[in-house]
């Protein structure tokens, strides 16, 4: 299949030249990443529509990542729910396992086209910085991921896997030692190395252009989504479900389905422990407008808005804000988010493990629970998709200790 | 015309460099605000900035990090520091006083509640790093129509185009950060540094003020030369860590601003 990406852009018709979706995203940098990010945005819009990066882009995604992975009717799943047909959208079978090394290839593309040579990225659980190390590692760049101290010890493995491909990984040891303290350090070394260093961003995070880019290279998800389940059903799927914590899977698999109103979009974020503050991840069901990392989005945050330490049982999802472009998402109306908590999505990722022998990643397992619950609701004549972003494997030790 | 403005002015016309001092609110306690902002202007400081902590300083080095967490922990609030500068303004009426801070805990507070209350309290300024002149917009005309400034930054990477958009935008002074990295005491600055503030000098009508890095009197003496002044934030915030109270900070303080006053001539 071929890969485009100028659909889902027209589609959506955010952001604005400004970086701006609605009120949301924009460059909230220090003045000395201007520069930068006005350089990444030029060479990403000049590469946006030319075929041979587009061709390049296409290249890699079908040999060195495996795309287009499967569109897999659940069968089992959806006899023992009982209502809608539950598709799963394969991000599990790409290299790596998930679906951020589609985003990884395309930055990592225009990196080279930049002549840069030294990347840095975060990671939380470690699988952007797996990701990264591994197309680095592929096109031969120098690799260094910032990962919070306390993700070391949880996702070790995949700190293993980083350094076996030449990463250097950096273990954070400031703030809260997770995921936004490992963005934080990494804006630190941009700063530091602004002239030849790219910043990889893993998700539709910080400011303009990554939302939008980042946005971009994942369409493809649903893109492929949309043609396969035409073939399949031969109309448009009745409902999607994501998992959000950045929310670039999430990003990625509703871009080109936005403009189809009678399509309807759930994302789901991670309810953790409880309600509480502190307790959970659920940025967009409890957070309020604030600005970090660069960009205008819902965060959760005290009333003077200090960003709060999050919880959550996956450490992919444990981030305090989320892409800006799904806030103008919530607040337009246009996708419903909800949350599932840490022992809803134990129990998903048993009963896709039982029921169709895939383990999901427990990001995914988030939106696995949320769409049976959804899928018991419809009729069996619908259907409905959910973006199987990652697989479990990485969660086995985690998974283990909670059953 | 800005009090900040007009202060530029008489330090010029006395020919004198400005020498300006960053102390996180709240840092090492709430009680210590007021004490150590009094000792830097008794130890010669002309100027001072009080930040606001923020719990993901990102364009902060170590030093301002750990007092940023400590000021948090202290439970400092945006509230308690805008207190902070009116009394300080009212018993330094000739110090200028900046409000410094990202730009969250305001917005969280209301842009306009956060202008108009500054404004009340005498603040004279402000700068806010992660509010570059494209997202000033909700904020600038307001800090203007209330007699105050917006200070924005300028740093080596600058292209000539925007240094133009920098100085139509920003009023007050323009503060030129003197190397590509975070804030934090250095040893020696880039030998490019000096080229980069030439560069401002010719392309900006503005005041220059020196701040990233600057450690000691001497670099504090040879910054001041090539603009209007110098700010320094780390060198003082690693002082007060080292000290073992309120006292023993203050003296030490002291001390060291005095020398780098002294050292600016």
């Amino acid at each position: 299949m071929k890969t485009q990406l100028i659909p889902a852009i027209k589609a959506t018709q955010y952001p604005d030249k400004s970086g701006k979706f609605g009120p949301f995203g924009g460059k909230f940098v220090p003045e000395i990443l201007i520069p930068a990010i006005t350089e990444l945005e030029d060479a990403y819009l000049s590469v946006r529509e030319d075929p041979e990066f587009l061709r390049e882009f296409g290249y890699y995604l079908s040999e060195y990542v495996g795309r287009p992975n499967s569109l897999t009717f659940a069968d089992r799943l959806t006899e023992k729910i009982g209502g809608a047909k539950i598709y799963l959208k394969r991000e599990d079978l790409n290299h790596t396992g998930a679906h951020k090394i589609n985003n990884v290839l395309g930055q990592l593309l225009l990196a080279r086209r930049m002549g840069k040579k030294r990347i840095i990225a975060e990671t939380g659980a470690g699988q952007h910085g797996v990701a990264t190390a591994t197309v680095a590692a592929k096109f031969g760049m120098d690799c260094i991921v910032y990962m919070g101290e306390e993700d070391t010890v949880r996702q070790r493995l995949n700190v293993s896997r980083m350094q076996l491909m030449n990463a250097e990984v950096r273990a954070v040891k400031t703030g809260s030692r997770t995921l936004k303290d490992a963005i934080n350090e990494a804006i630190r070394d941009w700063v530091t190395h602004v002239e030849d260093t790219f910043y990889c961003i893993g998700s539709v995070v910080g400011p303009h252009p990554y939302p939008m880019m980042v946005r971009d290279f994942q369409s493809v998800i649903g893109q492929e989504t949309l043609s396969q389940h035409m073939e399949a059903e031969g109309r448009l799927p009745e409902a999607i479900v994501a998992c959000v914590g950045g929310g670039s899977n999430a990003m990625g698999m509703f871009a080109p389905f936005v403009e189809h109103q009678a399509v309807a979009l759930y994302g789901v974020e991670a309810g953790g422990r409880s309600g509480k503050i502190g307790d959970h991840a659920a940025t967009l069901t409890y957070g309020e407008p604030g600005i970090l990392h660069g960009m205008l989005t819902y965060l959760l945050q005290s009333e003077a808005g200090q960003v709060s330490d999050v919880h959550s049982i996956s450490a992919g999802l444990d981030y305090p804000g989320v892409g800006p472009e799904h806030s103008q998402l919530k607040d337009s109306g246009r996708v419903t988010y909800g949350s599932v908590t840490d022992r809803e999505a134990l129990e998903g990722l048993k009963l896709l493990s039982a029921t169709e022998g895939i383990i999901p990643a427990l990001e995914t397992a988030h939106a696995v629970y949320y769409a049976c619950e959804l899928a018991r609701k419809m009729s069996r004549e619908e259907s409905l998709v959910i973006c199987l972003s990652g697989r479990g494997d990485k969660d086995m030790e985690t998974v283990e200790k909670h059953l | 015309m800005s009090f900040i403005r007009q202060f530029f002015g008489n330090m010029r016309k006395a020919n004198q460099k400005v020498l300006s001092i960053y102390l996180p609110a709240g840092y090492p306690t709430s009680e210590a605000t007021l004490p150590l902002l009094d000792t830097l202007v008794e130890a010669g400081a002309d100027m001072i900035e009080l930040g606001i902590p923020f719990s993901d300083p990102l364009a902060d080095g170590p030093t301002i990090q750990r007092a940023s967490q400590q000021a948090i922990a202290n439970g400092t609030t945006l509230l308690q520091s805008l207190n902070f500068l009116r009394l300080f303004r009212t018993k330094h009426p000739q110090v200028p006083a900046l409000l410094m801070g990202y730009a969250n805990p305001f917005f969280r507070f209301g842009w306009d509640r956060l202008v108009d209350m500054a404004a009340a309290a005498d603040v004279s300024g402000f700068i806010i790093p992660d509010l570059p002149p494209e997202e000033c917009e909700p904020i600038l005309s307001r800090i203007h129509s209330s007699g105050m400034d917006l200070i924005f930054l300028a740093t080596p990477n600058t292209p000539p185009e925007r240094l133009r958009l920098i100085n139509a935008k920003g009023r007050g002074f323009l503060y030129a950060v003197s190397l590509t990295g975070v804030t934090g005491a250095r040893k020696n600055l880039p030998p490019e540094t000096k080229a980069f503030l030439q560069r401002l000098r010719r392309e900006s009508s503005h005041p220059i003020m020196v701040g990233f890095g600057i450690s000691t009197p001497q670099l504090a003496a040879q910054m001041a030369k090539e603009g209007n002044g110098v700010i320094i934030g780390s060198a003082v915030i690693d002082l007060i860590e080292n000290s073992p109270d309120l006292p023993a900070a203050r003296k030490t303080v002291f001390e060291f601003v005095s020398q780098v006053k002294k050292a600016m001539g």
